[in-house]
């Protein structure tokens, strides 16, 4: 098989598309002189044809990705930073439904945004979301896979991350912002001072979202780095002595953060 | 992440080995899948894109895994950049098969354009000129594509609003001989051919005369919108954002009159309508599809292929 764009001399005649790609995030840039409209004007409006093509249809990309974001913005706002973003990142890989995991980071950064600081922890519970929603299909550990292991044992239980299990630590109730805008229902009042955790996972087939506190946060972070249930615990009794571990243990199981247990050390390559 | 072939339950998916030929269906979209179950004609076929079915697991895979135990189904490639300078992708080629493997579709096809250049991907179908260097280019793009998912694919021709200083030859002719090379089938996007020819000034009558009408495997059917330009000058829009036009029903005729009946897909990518709606205009098409299978054909035609 012959690769001609790996031939030098065949690349001299096929830079076509280096000169078409240079204008088309760039507005500013002339359009390239090796394009010409059939009845001899100027291509310029037949060329921003291509151009907004671009940059709107990457716009609705990114407006799909974290809707509720573009609702607590308004699309305006939201048009604005995202077309600001896609000329600074733009999309490198044809998979669309991976964009966007630099937008919260941007949007942190974005200073018409700062007013709004829980804003960039909503875009990255979205982006969680959706790699959530196109994880591996895995099942859950099953509901009994506790009980049948011998209390000495327990202590040092180790837990295997589920492919969509995901938690986003935030200083702001970002569920709860997340929840009343992802629907078209009114948003109520949300209290700005509660901090709020994410834990978002998908035990079948429905991506499924819990506001943590804080102590459960700091137990699942734990098990998720592969720390013992002993360990995790201990870690969020710290946070708060009233950390409730067995109503969080059934939670998690639930939730179908994990999909398999093991014992001992942390076992590479499991 | 290399797409698996097992479901939750892992058994591997088999799927029927459902005929096309002949059928009129429409894009797949998943919020229409509760409506057409509840339907359950099972008549006609659904095209995805590929990419969209891209991901590891999830929701999209069941609905569509749904879709083709009824249904035949078309795989449509948007992004493969055959038609650009660079080696192909081999990330997103290995990808592309598969789904393919998975999804045993009645179709595969891919479009004569390109959308990632270098590190960028633009998201749009990019235009190419028409020479023997992307004519070698385009070639051996579709080779190494065919030579990897082990079966032959069928190249759209794409909708232009301008044209290259460095073309050559006709698209037709590049198209023609694209096929010749590679053994490709071909794609025929009557609502594109309708497009760049107003956008062009050329003939739409014109490009079907010339067009290897009895390599078409495939037919697409959409909408386009009108843009204005500020001397007044009228641009059509690739949009797939409404009905399809009634020229275009026209032209369709015209080519089922030639050609037989083919597979014929309306295309509703955006401001995309309820399911009857949808299904309506699929409806249209079967009717000129079945009207096609008794239209005598005139002795001496070139195009009067049986199939
Ligand atoms: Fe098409």
């Amino acid at each position: 098989m012959r690769f001609p764009a790996e031939n030098p001399a065949m690349e001299e005649k096929l830079d076509f598309a280096a000169y078409f790609a240079g204008g088309l995030l760039d507005p500013h840039r002339e359009i390239p002189e090796c394009v010409s409209d059939p009845r001899g004007k100027s291509a310029e409006r037949r060329y921003n044809i291509y151009r907004n093509n671009v940059i709107v249809s990457l716009i609705d990309a990114l407006a799909a990705i974290f809707p509720a974001t573009q609702r607590i913005t308004g699309p305006e706002f939201f048009r604005a930073m995202a077309r600001f973003h896609i000329r600074a990142t733009p999309p490198s890989s044809p998979l669309l439904f991976e964009y966007g995991h630099d937008f919260p980071a941007f949007i942190e950064r974005y200073e018409y945004a700062r007013d709004m600081p829980w804003l960039a922890d909503v875009a990255r519970l979205e982006r969680a979301w959706l790699d959530a929603y196109h994880a591996a299909d895995e099942p859950p550990l099953a509901k009994e896979a506790l009980s049948q292991v011998p209390p000495e044992l327990l202590g040092c239980l180790r837990f295997r991350r589920h492919p969509a299990a995901r938690l986003v630590c935030s200083n702001y109730p970002v569920v709860d912002i997340f929840n009343a805008n992802r629907s078209d229902a009114a948003v109520g009042k949300i209290a700005a001072a509660t901090a709020q955790s994410a834990l978002i996972t998908r035990p079948a087939f429905d991506v499924e979202l819990r506001g943590l506190p804080k102590d459960a946060e700091v137990f699942l972070s734990r098990l998720l780095e592969g720390g013992s249930l002993e360990v995790a615990a201990a870690s969020a009794f710290e946070v708060s002595s009233e950390f409730d571990l067995a109503s969080t243990i059934s939670m998690m199981i639930e939730a179908g953060v994990f999909t398999a247990t093991f014992p001992g050390e942390v076992q590479h390559g499991y | 992440m290399q797409a698996s072939k097992r479901t939750v339950g892992s058994d591997v998916l088999r799927f029927p080995d459902y005929p096309v030929q002949g059928l009129a269906g429409t894009s797949f979209k998943p919020e229409h899948l509760p409506a057409i179950l509840a339907e359950g004609s099972r008549h006609g076929f659904f095209e995805v894109h590929a990419e969209n079915y891209m991901g590891a697991g999830g929701a999209p895979h069941l609905a569509l895994s749904r879709i083709r135990q009824d249904y035949p189904v078309s795989l449509h490639g948007v992004c493969m950049s055959i038609g650009g300078p660079r080696p192909l992708d081999r990330d997103h080629l290995a990808r592309f098969k598969g789904v393919v493997d998975r999804y045993e579709p009645a179709l595969v096809s891919e479009h004569l354009a390109w959308s990632t250049h270098d590190t960028t991907y633009f998201n749009d179908l990019l235009p190419l000129p028409y020479n023997r260097s992307t004519l070698e280019l385009v070639a051996s793009h579709i080779d190494q594509v065919q030579e990897t998912i082990g079966r032959k694919i069928l190249l759209e021709n794409p909708s232009s609003y301008l044209v290259f200083e460095e073309s050559t030859m006709p698209e037709t002719e590049f198209i023609r001989q694209i096929s010749e090379r590679t053994g490709c089938g071909l794609l025929l996007d009557v609502n594109n051919v309708f497009v760049s020819a107003a956008n062009i000034g050329s003939s739409a009558m014109e490009y079907l005369a010339d067009y290897p009408l009895n390599l078409v495997e495939e037919i697409h059917l959409a909408g386009h919108s009108e843009q204005e330009t500020e001397e007044g000058e009228l641009l059509l829009i690739d949009s797939h954002d409404g009905p399809v036009s009634d020229a275009v029903w026209k032209l369709f005729e015209i080519v089922i009159a030639r050609s037989g009946p083919i597979a014929t897909l309306i295309e509703w990518d955006s401001a995309v309508p309820d399911w009857p709606i949808l299904h309506r205009e699929a409806i249209a098409a079967q009717a000129i599809l079945d009207r096609g299978q008794h239209i005598e054909m005139p002795h001496g035609d070139a195009y009067a292929i049986s199939r």
